[in-house]
Protein backbone atom coordinates (compact mmCIF):
# COMPACT_ATOMS: atom_id res chain seq x y z
CA UNK A 1 0.00 0.00 0.00
CA UNK A 2 1.13 3.22 -0.84
CA UNK A 3 1.61 5.99 1.08
CA UNK A 4 0.26 9.34 0.00
CA UNK A 5 1.83 11.17 2.62
CA UNK A 6 5.03 9.72 1.54
CA UNK A 7 4.47 11.40 -2.01
CA UNK A 8 3.95 14.53 0.02
CA UNK A 9 7.05 14.68 2.29
CA UNK A 10 9.03 14.23 -0.93
CA UNK A 11 7.19 17.03 -2.06
CA UNK A 12 8.08 19.62 1.10
CA UNK A 13 11.33 18.48 0.88
CA UNK A 14 12.57 19.19 -2.21
CA UNK A 15 10.87 22.11 -2.62
CA UNK A 16 12.39 23.24 1.10
CA UNK A 17 15.50 22.55 -0.54
CA UNK A 18 15.04 24.19 -3.89
CA UNK A 19 14.07 27.41 -1.23
CA UNK A 20 10.40 27.44 -2.52
CA UNK A 21 7.39 28.78 -1.02
CA UNK A 22 5.27 25.90 -0.96
CA UNK A 23 1.25 26.60 -1.53
CA UNK A 24 -0.68 24.52 0.79
CA UNK A 25 -1.19 21.29 -1.05
CA UNK A 26 -4.50 20.42 -1.44
CA UNK A 27 -5.82 17.85 -4.02
CA UNK A 28 -7.33 20.20 -6.28
CA UNK A 29 -4.27 22.47 -6.36
CA UNK A 30 -2.40 22.81 -9.57
CA UNK A 31 1.12 20.97 -10.00
CA UNK A 32 1.95 24.45 -11.52
CA UNK A 33 0.57 26.36 -9.00
CA UNK A 34 2.43 24.66 -5.71
CA UNK A 35 5.51 27.15 -6.59
CA UNK A 36 7.68 24.07 -7.72
CA UNK A 37 9.01 24.55 -11.17
CA UNK A 38 9.83 21.27 -13.67
CA UNK A 39 13.61 21.35 -11.82
CA UNK A 40 11.82 20.52 -8.53
CA UNK A 41 9.05 17.69 -10.36
CA UNK A 42 12.62 15.97 -11.78
CA UNK A 43 13.98 15.49 -8.63
CA UNK A 44 10.86 14.52 -6.53
CA UNK A 45 9.98 11.70 -9.74
CA UNK A 46 13.68 10.62 -9.27
CA UNK A 47 13.31 10.08 -5.61
CA UNK A 48 9.91 8.40 -5.78
CA UNK A 49 11.60 6.39 -7.71
CA UNK A 50 14.21 5.93 -5.45
CA UNK A 51 11.92 4.89 -2.25
CA UNK A 52 9.11 3.09 -4.24
CA UNK A 53 11.23 1.60 -7.10
CA UNK A 54 8.90 2.65 -9.79
CA UNK A 55 8.78 5.48 -11.97
CA UNK A 56 4.34 5.45 -13.39
CA UNK A 57 5.74 8.00 -16.27
CA UNK A 58 7.96 5.43 -17.62
CA UNK A 59 5.21 3.07 -18.16
CA UNK A 60 2.14 4.81 -18.12
CA UNK A 61 -0.75 3.63 -20.64
CA UNK A 62 -2.54 6.63 -19.46
CA UNK A 63 -1.53 9.33 -22.06
CA UNK A 64 -3.19 12.16 -19.45
CA UNK A 65 -0.30 14.05 -17.56
CA UNK A 66 -1.30 15.17 -13.81
CA UNK A 67 -2.25 18.53 -13.32
CA UNK A 68 -3.06 18.45 -10.18
CA UNK A 69 -1.77 17.13 -7.09
CA UNK A 70 -4.52 14.86 -6.64
CA UNK A 71 -3.67 13.64 -9.84
CA UNK A 72 0.15 13.17 -9.19
CA UNK A 73 -0.83 11.06 -6.16
CA UNK A 74 -3.63 9.30 -8.13
CA UNK A 75 -0.88 8.48 -10.57
CA UNK A 76 1.31 6.69 -8.08
CA UNK A 77 -1.46 5.15 -6.45
CA UNK A 78 -2.57 3.10 -9.65
CA UNK A 79 1.07 2.63 -11.34
CA UNK A 80 1.60 0.95 -7.60
CA UNK A 81 -1.45 -1.64 -8.48
CA UNK A 82 -0.12 -1.97 -11.99
CA UNK A 83 3.49 -3.48 -10.69
CA UNK A 84 1.23 -5.74 -9.00
CA UNK A 85 2.24 -5.03 -4.94
CA UNK B 1 20.81 35.71 -53.87
CA UNK B 2 24.51 36.39 -54.54
CA UNK B 3 27.02 36.95 -52.69
CA UNK B 4 26.93 41.05 -53.48
CA UNK B 5 23.56 41.46 -52.79
CA UNK B 6 23.26 41.14 -49.02
CA UNK B 7 19.64 41.02 -48.02
CA UNK B 8 19.16 41.92 -44.45
CA UNK B 9 15.92 40.59 -42.39
CA UNK B 10 13.94 43.60 -42.47
CA UNK B 11 14.17 43.65 -46.05
CA UNK B 12 13.18 39.83 -46.59
CA UNK B 13 10.81 40.14 -43.58
CA UNK B 14 9.15 42.89 -45.37
CA UNK B 15 8.88 41.26 -48.77
CA UNK B 16 7.27 38.10 -46.70
CA UNK B 17 3.35 39.74 -46.22
CA UNK B 18 1.89 42.78 -45.41
CA UNK B 19 3.04 44.76 -42.37
CA UNK B 20 -0.09 46.56 -40.73
CA UNK B 21 -1.79 42.99 -39.72
CA UNK B 22 1.67 41.28 -38.63
CA UNK B 23 2.82 41.83 -34.54
CA UNK B 24 5.40 40.85 -32.16
CA UNK B 25 3.82 40.32 -28.81
CA UNK B 26 5.71 40.54 -25.86
CA UNK B 27 4.92 39.36 -22.44
CA UNK B 28 4.62 43.36 -21.38
CA UNK B 29 4.10 44.90 -25.03
CA UNK B 30 3.19 44.31 -28.73
CA UNK B 31 4.48 45.78 -31.48
CA UNK B 32 2.97 45.93 -35.05
CA UNK B 33 5.22 45.90 -37.93
CA UNK B 34 3.55 48.65 -39.87
CA UNK B 35 4.13 50.76 -36.98
CA UNK B 36 8.17 49.27 -36.73
CA UNK B 37 8.52 50.48 -40.32
CA UNK B 38 8.33 54.10 -39.21
CA UNK B 39 10.39 54.32 -36.13
CA UNK B 40 13.29 52.86 -34.26
CA UNK B 41 13.58 50.79 -30.59
CA UNK B 42 17.23 52.24 -30.74
CA UNK B 43 17.86 55.33 -29.10
CA UNK B 44 20.98 56.15 -31.56
CA UNK B 45 20.39 56.64 -35.72
CA UNK B 46 21.30 53.41 -37.76
CA UNK B 47 23.97 54.90 -39.81
CA UNK B 48 26.18 55.24 -36.47
CA UNK B 49 25.64 51.68 -36.00
CA UNK B 50 26.87 50.97 -39.12
CA UNK B 51 30.15 48.10 -38.62
CA UNK B 52 29.61 47.99 -35.23
CA UNK B 53 30.54 45.01 -33.37
CA UNK B 54 27.59 44.77 -31.40
CA UNK B 55 27.11 43.37 -27.51
CA UNK B 56 23.38 42.92 -27.66
CA UNK B 57 22.23 42.59 -23.39
CA UNK B 58 18.32 43.52 -23.69
CA UNK B 59 16.44 42.58 -20.87
CA UNK B 60 13.37 41.26 -22.51
CA UNK B 61 12.72 39.48 -25.57
CA UNK B 62 10.74 41.86 -27.70
CA UNK B 63 13.52 44.33 -27.34
CA UNK B 64 15.94 41.88 -28.34
CA UNK B 65 13.97 41.11 -31.42
CA UNK B 66 13.42 44.39 -32.53
CA UNK B 67 17.12 45.17 -31.89
CA UNK B 68 17.83 42.36 -34.02
CA UNK B 69 15.63 42.93 -36.96
CA UNK B 70 17.11 46.99 -36.97
CA UNK B 71 20.93 45.65 -36.70
CA UNK B 72 21.07 42.76 -39.18
CA UNK B 73 22.52 44.60 -42.40
CA UNK B 74 23.85 47.25 -40.66
CA UNK B 75 26.38 45.87 -37.70
CA UNK B 76 29.03 43.68 -38.99
CA UNK B 77 28.67 41.75 -35.99
CA UNK B 78 25.91 41.13 -32.96
CA UNK B 79 26.72 39.11 -30.18
CA UNK B 80 23.42 38.11 -28.34
CA UNK B 81 23.81 37.64 -24.55
CA UNK B 82 21.13 34.93 -23.40
CA UNK B 83 18.94 36.02 -20.32
CA UNK B 84 21.87 33.42 -17.67
CA UNK B 85 24.66 34.70 -18.76
CA UNK B 86 26.96 35.03 -16.08
CA UNK B 87 28.00 38.41 -15.79
CA UNK B 88 31.77 37.16 -14.99
CA UNK B 89 32.23 35.86 -18.56
CA UNK B 90 31.70 39.37 -20.28
CA UNK B 91 34.60 40.64 -20.06
CA UNK B 92 36.50 37.97 -22.15
CA UNK B 93 33.49 37.84 -24.75
CA UNK B 94 33.75 41.62 -24.88
CA UNK B 95 37.55 41.01 -25.91
CA UNK B 96 36.75 37.95 -28.34
CA UNK B 97 34.33 39.58 -30.07
CA UNK B 98 35.99 43.15 -30.05
CA UNK B 99 32.90 44.20 -28.84
CA UNK B 100 32.80 48.42 -29.37
CA UNK B 101 28.80 48.71 -28.99
CA UNK B 102 26.76 47.70 -26.44
CA UNK B 103 22.95 47.61 -27.09
CA UNK B 104 20.41 47.76 -24.58
CA UNK B 105 20.70 46.21 -20.63
CA UNK B 106 23.55 48.26 -18.51
CA UNK B 107 26.49 50.54 -19.90
CA UNK B 108 29.39 48.78 -19.47
CA UNK B 109 31.98 51.50 -19.87
CA UNK B 110 32.66 49.57 -23.29
CA UNK B 111 32.48 51.92 -26.01
CA UNK B 112 28.81 53.46 -26.90
CA UNK B 113 26.24 52.52 -25.19
CA UNK B 114 22.54 52.18 -26.89
CA UNK B 115 18.98 52.03 -24.89
CA UNK B 116 16.63 50.01 -26.63
CA UNK B 117 13.35 49.99 -25.90
CA UNK B 118 9.84 48.51 -26.83
CA UNK B 119 8.23 52.04 -27.40
CA UNK B 120 8.69 52.45 -30.94
CA UNK B 121 10.02 56.41 -31.72
CA UNK B 122 8.80 58.07 -34.69
CA UNK B 123 12.27 58.14 -37.19
CA UNK B 124 11.90 58.54 -40.77
CA UNK B 125 14.63 56.56 -42.12
CA UNK B 126 15.41 53.99 -44.93
CA UNK B 127 16.92 50.87 -43.74
CA UNK B 128 19.30 49.93 -45.90
CA UNK B 129 21.38 46.64 -45.92
CA UNK B 130 24.85 47.22 -46.48
CA UNK B 131 26.64 43.94 -45.50
CA UNK B 132 26.13 40.37 -44.27
CA UNK B 133 25.68 41.03 -40.85
CA UNK B 134 27.45 38.15 -38.44
CA UNK B 135 25.19 36.71 -35.70
CA UNK B 136 27.18 35.83 -32.73
CA UNK B 137 25.09 32.85 -30.67
CA UNK B 138 26.38 31.30 -27.05
CA UNK B 139 26.80 28.14 -25.60
CA UNK B 140 28.34 26.53 -22.62
CA UNK B 141 31.96 24.76 -22.68
CA UNK B 142 33.49 22.25 -20.39
CA UNK B 143 34.87 25.04 -18.43
CA UNK B 144 31.24 27.07 -18.27
CA UNK B 145 32.77 29.39 -20.24
CA UNK B 146 30.79 30.28 -23.51
CA UNK B 147 31.70 29.76 -26.81
CA UNK B 148 30.73 32.09 -28.92
CA UNK B 149 29.10 30.85 -32.37
CA UNK B 150 29.08 32.33 -35.70
CA UNK B 151 26.57 32.23 -37.99
CA UNK B 152 25.06 34.81 -40.54
CA UNK B 153 21.28 35.26 -41.08
CA UNK B 154 21.43 33.18 -44.28
CA UNK B 155 23.05 29.98 -42.10
CA UNK B 156 20.08 30.58 -39.74
CA UNK B 157 17.51 30.42 -42.31
CA UNK B 158 18.71 27.68 -44.44
CA UNK B 159 15.74 25.15 -43.47
CA UNK B 160 13.27 28.38 -44.51
CA UNK B 161 12.56 28.49 -48.12
CA UNK B 162 10.54 32.17 -48.93
CA UNK B 163 7.08 32.00 -48.06
CA UNK B 164 5.73 28.96 -46.42
CA UNK B 165 2.42 28.02 -47.89
CA UNK B 166 1.28 27.46 -44.34
CA UNK B 167 2.76 30.50 -42.97
CA UNK B 168 0.45 33.34 -44.07
CA UNK B 169 -1.32 34.55 -41.03
CA UNK B 170 0.40 32.36 -39.09
CA UNK B 171 0.97 33.00 -35.49
CA UNK B 172 4.10 31.53 -34.23
CA UNK B 173 5.60 30.82 -30.40
CA UNK B 174 7.86 29.26 -28.64
CA UNK B 175 8.64 28.37 -25.02
CA UNK B 176 11.96 28.72 -25.44
CA UNK B 177 14.26 32.02 -25.07
CA UNK B 178 14.80 33.82 -28.33
CA UNK B 179 18.41 34.38 -27.66
CA UNK B 180 19.01 31.02 -28.15
CA UNK B 181 18.97 28.77 -31.34
CA UNK B 182 15.51 26.85 -30.93
CA UNK B 183 13.99 30.37 -30.27
CA UNK B 184 15.60 32.23 -32.90
CA UNK B 185 14.87 29.57 -35.46
CA UNK B 186 11.00 30.61 -34.76
CA UNK B 187 11.46 34.07 -34.78
CA UNK B 188 12.82 33.63 -38.21
CA UNK B 189 10.27 31.22 -39.31
CA UNK B 190 7.95 33.65 -38.09
CA UNK B 191 9.00 36.59 -39.80
CA UNK B 192 10.64 35.14 -43.01
CA UNK B 193 7.33 33.09 -43.48
CA UNK B 194 5.29 36.16 -43.02
CA UNK B 195 3.30 35.40 -40.16
CA UNK B 196 3.64 37.02 -36.59
CA UNK B 197 4.65 35.86 -33.34
CA UNK B 198 3.91 35.67 -29.43
CA UNK B 199 7.56 36.20 -27.13
CA UNK B 200 7.76 34.21 -24.24
CA UNK B 201 9.13 35.65 -21.06
CA UNK B 202 11.36 33.89 -18.12
CA UNK B 203 9.11 35.87 -15.39
CA UNK B 204 6.05 34.49 -16.90
CA UNK B 205 4.44 31.15 -15.19
CA UNK B 206 3.64 28.69 -18.02
CA UNK B 207 -0.73 29.46 -17.96
CA UNK B 208 -0.02 32.64 -18.36
CA UNK B 209 2.10 32.29 -21.04
CA UNK B 210 -0.51 29.65 -22.81
CA UNK B 211 -3.35 31.63 -21.99
CA UNK B 212 -1.24 35.05 -23.49
CA UNK B 213 -0.65 31.98 -26.64
CA UNK B 214 -3.94 30.66 -26.93
CA UNK B 215 -5.72 34.67 -26.75
CA UNK B 216 -3.52 35.82 -29.55
CA UNK B 217 -4.60 32.60 -31.48
CA UNK B 218 -1.06 30.85 -32.28
CA UNK B 219 -0.96 28.19 -34.76
CA UNK B 220 2.76 27.12 -34.58
CA UNK B 221 4.29 26.73 -31.17
CA UNK B 222 7.51 25.13 -30.38
CA UNK B 223 9.60 24.27 -27.28
CA UNK B 224 11.87 21.32 -26.15
CA UNK B 225 10.31 18.27 -24.62
CA UNK B 226 10.84 19.38 -21.33
CA UNK B 227 8.42 22.46 -21.68
CA UNK B 228 5.96 20.46 -23.20
CA UNK B 229 5.85 18.02 -20.40
CA UNK B 230 5.07 21.22 -17.93
CA UNK B 231 2.71 22.23 -20.38
CA UNK B 232 1.05 19.40 -20.35
CA UNK B 233 0.86 19.55 -16.48
CA UNK B 234 -0.95 22.58 -16.59
CA UNK B 235 -4.55 23.44 -16.83
CA UNK B 236 -4.29 25.95 -18.93
CA UNK B 237 -3.06 23.54 -21.44
CA UNK B 238 -6.71 23.67 -23.73
CA UNK B 239 -6.29 27.50 -23.99
CA UNK B 240 -4.01 26.82 -27.21
CA UNK B 241 -5.30 25.06 -30.32
CA UNK B 242 -2.52 25.19 -32.17
CA UNK B 243 -2.00 23.42 -36.03
CA UNK B 244 1.77 22.43 -35.90
CA UNK B 245 3.24 21.37 -32.79
CA UNK B 246 7.37 21.04 -32.58
CA UNK B 247 9.54 19.82 -30.36
CA UNK B 248 13.74 20.00 -30.27
CA UNK B 249 16.54 20.91 -28.34
CA UNK B 250 15.98 17.32 -26.30
CA UNK B 251 15.62 13.68 -27.37
CA UNK B 252 11.86 13.34 -28.17
CA UNK B 253 11.01 10.35 -26.61
CA UNK B 254 7.91 8.38 -27.72
CA UNK B 255 5.98 8.96 -24.47
CA UNK B 256 5.83 12.66 -24.93
CA UNK B 257 4.86 12.20 -28.44
CA UNK B 258 1.91 10.01 -27.66
CA UNK B 259 1.00 12.62 -24.69
CA UNK B 260 1.36 14.95 -27.36
CA UNK B 261 -0.69 13.57 -29.88
CA UNK B 262 -3.54 12.87 -27.11
CA UNK B 263 -3.43 16.72 -26.41
CA UNK B 264 -3.70 18.05 -29.73
CA UNK B 265 -5.33 15.28 -31.89
CA UNK B 266 -5.75 17.62 -35.00
CA UNK B 267 -2.49 19.16 -34.82
CA UNK B 268 0.74 18.14 -36.86
CA UNK B 269 3.29 17.09 -34.74
CA UNK B 270 6.79 17.29 -35.49
CA UNK B 271 10.04 16.76 -34.05
CA UNK B 272 13.15 18.31 -35.27
CA UNK B 273 17.12 17.42 -34.22
CA UNK B 274 19.13 21.00 -34.63
CA UNK B 275 22.40 22.62 -32.85
CA UNK B 276 23.86 25.39 -32.69
CA UNK B 277 27.24 24.79 -34.19
CA UNK B 278 25.21 22.36 -36.91
CA UNK B 279 22.36 23.93 -37.54
CA UNK B 280 18.80 22.90 -38.29
CA UNK B 281 19.14 18.74 -39.79
CA UNK B 282 15.66 17.44 -39.86
CA UNK B 283 11.92 17.57 -38.49
CA UNK B 284 10.13 14.29 -38.34
CA UNK B 285 6.14 14.11 -38.91
CA UNK B 286 5.31 10.51 -38.42
CA UNK B 287 4.72 10.77 -34.75
CA UNK B 288 7.57 8.02 -33.61
CA UNK B 289 10.44 8.83 -31.83
CA UNK B 290 14.05 8.58 -33.36
CA UNK B 291 14.52 9.47 -37.25
CA UNK B 292 14.33 6.81 -40.25
CA UNK B 293 17.84 5.57 -41.10
CA UNK B 294 17.33 6.72 -45.07
CA UNK B 295 17.83 10.35 -44.07
CA UNK B 296 21.26 9.67 -44.69
CA UNK B 297 22.60 10.28 -47.58
CA UNK B 298 19.41 11.32 -49.27
CA UNK B 299 19.89 14.00 -51.59
CA UNK B 300 19.04 18.03 -50.48
CA UNK B 301 20.82 20.81 -48.60
CA UNK B 302 21.32 18.85 -45.49
CA UNK B 303 23.73 15.77 -45.46
CA UNK B 304 23.98 13.91 -42.78
CA UNK B 305 26.18 11.10 -41.85
CA UNK B 306 26.86 9.08 -39.17
CA UNK B 307 30.77 8.13 -37.99
CA UNK B 308 31.87 6.34 -35.22
CA UNK B 309 28.09 6.38 -33.21
CA UNK B 310 27.85 10.41 -33.45
CA UNK B 311 25.74 12.13 -35.75
CA UNK B 312 27.70 14.67 -38.43
CA UNK B 313 25.85 16.90 -40.76
CA UNK B 314 27.06 19.30 -43.96
CA UNK B 315 24.52 22.10 -45.00
CA UNK B 316 24.66 25.54 -45.19
CA UNK B 317 23.11 25.92 -41.66
CA UNK B 318 26.41 25.09 -40.50
CA UNK B 319 27.82 27.71 -38.29
CA UNK B 320 31.03 29.35 -39.54
CA UNK B 321 33.18 28.70 -36.91
CA UNK B 322 33.65 30.02 -33.44
CA UNK B 323 35.38 33.37 -32.56
CA UNK B 324 38.39 33.39 -30.75
CA UNK B 325 40.52 30.74 -32.40
CA UNK B 326 38.71 27.89 -30.49
CA UNK B 327 38.58 25.09 -32.87
CA UNK B 328 35.51 23.98 -34.31
CA UNK B 329 34.17 19.82 -34.53
CA UNK B 330 34.40 20.47 -38.20
CA UNK B 331 35.64 17.13 -39.97
CA UNK B 332 37.81 16.91 -43.41
CA UNK B 333 34.54 15.98 -45.33
CA UNK B 334 33.26 19.78 -44.19
CA UNK B 335 30.69 17.71 -41.77
CA UNK B 336 29.81 19.14 -38.04
CA UNK B 337 30.31 16.81 -35.92
CA UNK B 338 27.35 17.30 -33.33
CA UNK B 339 28.55 14.79 -30.42
CA UNK B 340 24.75 13.32 -30.31
CA UNK B 341 25.36 9.88 -30.38
CA UNK B 342 23.02 7.67 -32.30
CA UNK B 343 22.08 3.78 -32.85
CA UNK B 344 20.46 2.10 -35.32
CA UNK B 345 17.51 -0.27 -34.52
CA UNK B 346 14.68 -1.19 -37.22
CA UNK B 347 15.25 0.97 -39.76
CA UNK B 348 15.43 3.81 -37.43
CA UNK B 349 18.46 5.82 -35.85
CA UNK B 350 17.78 6.73 -32.09
CA UNK B 351 19.42 9.61 -30.12
CA UNK B 352 21.17 7.81 -27.09
CA UNK B 353 22.86 10.54 -25.06
CA UNK B 354 26.11 12.75 -26.29
CA UNK B 355 29.77 11.73 -26.30
CA UNK B 356 31.60 12.47 -23.16
CA UNK B 357 28.90 12.55 -20.98
CA UNK B 358 27.67 15.98 -21.59
CA UNK B 359 24.11 16.10 -20.07
CA UNK B 360 21.10 17.71 -21.48
CA UNK B 361 18.57 19.11 -18.63
CA UNK B 362 15.60 20.59 -20.52
CA UNK B 363 17.50 21.84 -23.28
CA UNK B 364 20.40 22.89 -21.69
CA UNK B 365 23.72 21.23 -21.32
CA UNK B 366 25.76 20.79 -18.75
CA UNK B 367 29.15 19.08 -18.66
CA UNK B 368 30.16 17.29 -16.09
CA UNK B 369 33.11 18.25 -15.59
CA UNK B 370 32.41 21.53 -14.55
CA UNK B 371 30.24 20.04 -11.91
CA UNK B 372 32.75 17.26 -10.75
CA UNK B 373 34.88 19.96 -10.13
CA UNK B 374 32.90 21.77 -8.01
CA UNK B 375 32.19 18.98 -5.90
CA UNK B 376 35.80 18.02 -5.55
CA UNK B 377 36.24 21.65 -4.05
CA UNK B 378 35.18 19.92 -0.93
CA UNK B 379 38.00 19.03 1.25
CA UNK B 380 36.54 15.59 2.32
CA UNK B 381 36.21 14.75 -1.47
CA UNK B 382 38.53 12.47 -3.11
CA UNK B 383 37.06 12.84 -6.48
CA UNK B 384 33.79 12.02 -8.40
CA UNK B 385 31.60 11.03 -11.45
CA UNK B 386 29.11 13.35 -12.58
CA UNK B 387 26.08 11.62 -14.99
CA UNK B 388 22.62 11.73 -16.49
CA UNK B 389 19.88 10.00 -15.24
CA UNK B 390 16.93 9.54 -17.39
CA UNK B 391 13.61 11.56 -16.21
CA UNK B 392 10.30 11.70 -17.56
CA UNK B 393 10.35 15.52 -16.91
CA UNK B 394 13.48 16.71 -17.71
CA UNK B 395 14.77 14.22 -19.60
CA UNK B 396 17.80 13.65 -17.51
CA UNK B 397 18.72 15.10 -14.14
CA UNK B 398 22.85 15.72 -12.91
CA UNK B 399 23.37 13.05 -9.94
CA UNK B 400 27.08 11.99 -8.89
CA UNK B 401 28.84 9.37 -7.50
CA UNK B 402 31.25 10.77 -4.57
CA UNK B 403 34.50 9.16 -3.03
CA UNK B 404 35.51 10.05 0.49
CA UNK B 405 39.34 10.73 1.12
CA UNK B 406 39.38 9.36 4.15
CA UNK B 407 36.24 7.60 5.37
CA UNK B 408 37.02 7.71 8.98
CA UNK B 409 37.51 11.30 9.05
CA UNK B 410 34.77 12.44 7.09
CA UNK B 411 31.98 13.93 9.11
CA UNK B 412 28.32 11.84 8.99
CA UNK B 413 27.29 10.90 5.43
CA UNK B 414 23.85 13.07 5.00
CA UNK B 415 26.06 16.53 6.76
CA UNK B 416 29.27 15.55 4.30
CA UNK B 417 26.32 15.70 1.28
CA UNK B 418 24.66 18.87 2.28
CA UNK B 419 27.77 20.47 2.74
CA UNK B 420 28.86 19.07 -1.01
CA UNK B 421 25.57 20.13 -2.19
CA UNK B 422 25.81 23.75 -0.31
CA UNK B 423 29.41 24.13 -2.21
CA UNK B 424 27.47 23.03 -5.30
CA UNK B 425 24.68 25.54 -5.48
CA UNK B 426 26.93 28.42 -4.68
CA UNK B 427 28.79 28.43 -7.74
CA UNK B 428 26.68 26.50 -10.43
CA UNK B 429 23.46 27.06 -11.83
CA UNK B 430 20.42 25.22 -10.36
CA UNK B 431 19.96 22.27 -13.26
CA UNK B 432 23.49 21.55 -12.69
CA UNK B 433 23.08 20.98 -9.16
CA UNK B 434 23.78 17.06 -8.36
CA UNK B 435 19.80 15.93 -7.65
CA UNK B 436 21.26 13.12 -5.57
CA UNK B 437 24.56 12.12 -4.16
CA UNK B 438 25.94 8.38 -3.74
CA UNK B 439 29.28 7.23 -1.86
CA UNK B 440 31.10 4.79 -3.27
CA UNK B 441 34.44 3.02 -2.94
CA UNK B 442 35.98 3.79 -6.18
CA UNK B 443 35.27 5.23 -9.60
CA UNK B 444 37.01 3.64 -12.45
CA UNK B 445 39.53 5.48 -14.14
CA UNK B 446 40.56 3.89 -18.23
CA UNK B 447 43.89 3.99 -19.62
CA UNK B 448 43.88 7.39 -20.28
CA UNK B 449 43.75 8.58 -16.91
CA UNK B 450 40.85 9.77 -17.10
CA UNK B 451 37.26 9.13 -15.77
CA UNK B 452 35.68 5.86 -17.64
CA UNK B 453 32.69 7.86 -18.97
CA UNK B 454 30.20 6.17 -20.84
CA UNK B 455 28.00 7.39 -23.34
Amino acid sequence: MLARAEIIAVIKEVGAEQGKHLAPLSDELGLLETGLDSLCFAIIVARLEDNLGFDPFGSAEDTRFPVTVGDFVKFYETASKNVGA
Amino acid sequence: MSEREPSSLWERLSEAGSLSDRWLHGAGASVNLANFARGSCLSAPLDELRDASVLLLTKDQLSSALALIELDGVAQRVVICPLDLQPEHLPGIIETAKIDTVVGGRCLGVGRFVRCSTAINPAHRVRRCCQRTEWVLMTSGTTGIPKLVAHTLCSLSTAMTGRDPLGAGAVWSTFYDIRRYGGLQILLRAMLGGGSMVLSSADEPVGGFLARAGATGVTHISGTPSHWRRALMSASLHKIAPRYVRMSGEIADQAVLDHLRAAFPEADIAHAFASTEAGVAFAVGDGLAGFPTEYLGRPGAVDLRVVDGSLRIKSSGNALGYLGGVPFPRDEGGYVDTGDMVEARDGRYFFVGRRGGVINIGGQKVHPEEVEAAINSHPSVRMSLVKARSNPITGAIVVADVVIKSPTEAPETETLKSEILQMCRATLARHKVPATIRFVPAIEVGASGKIARHA
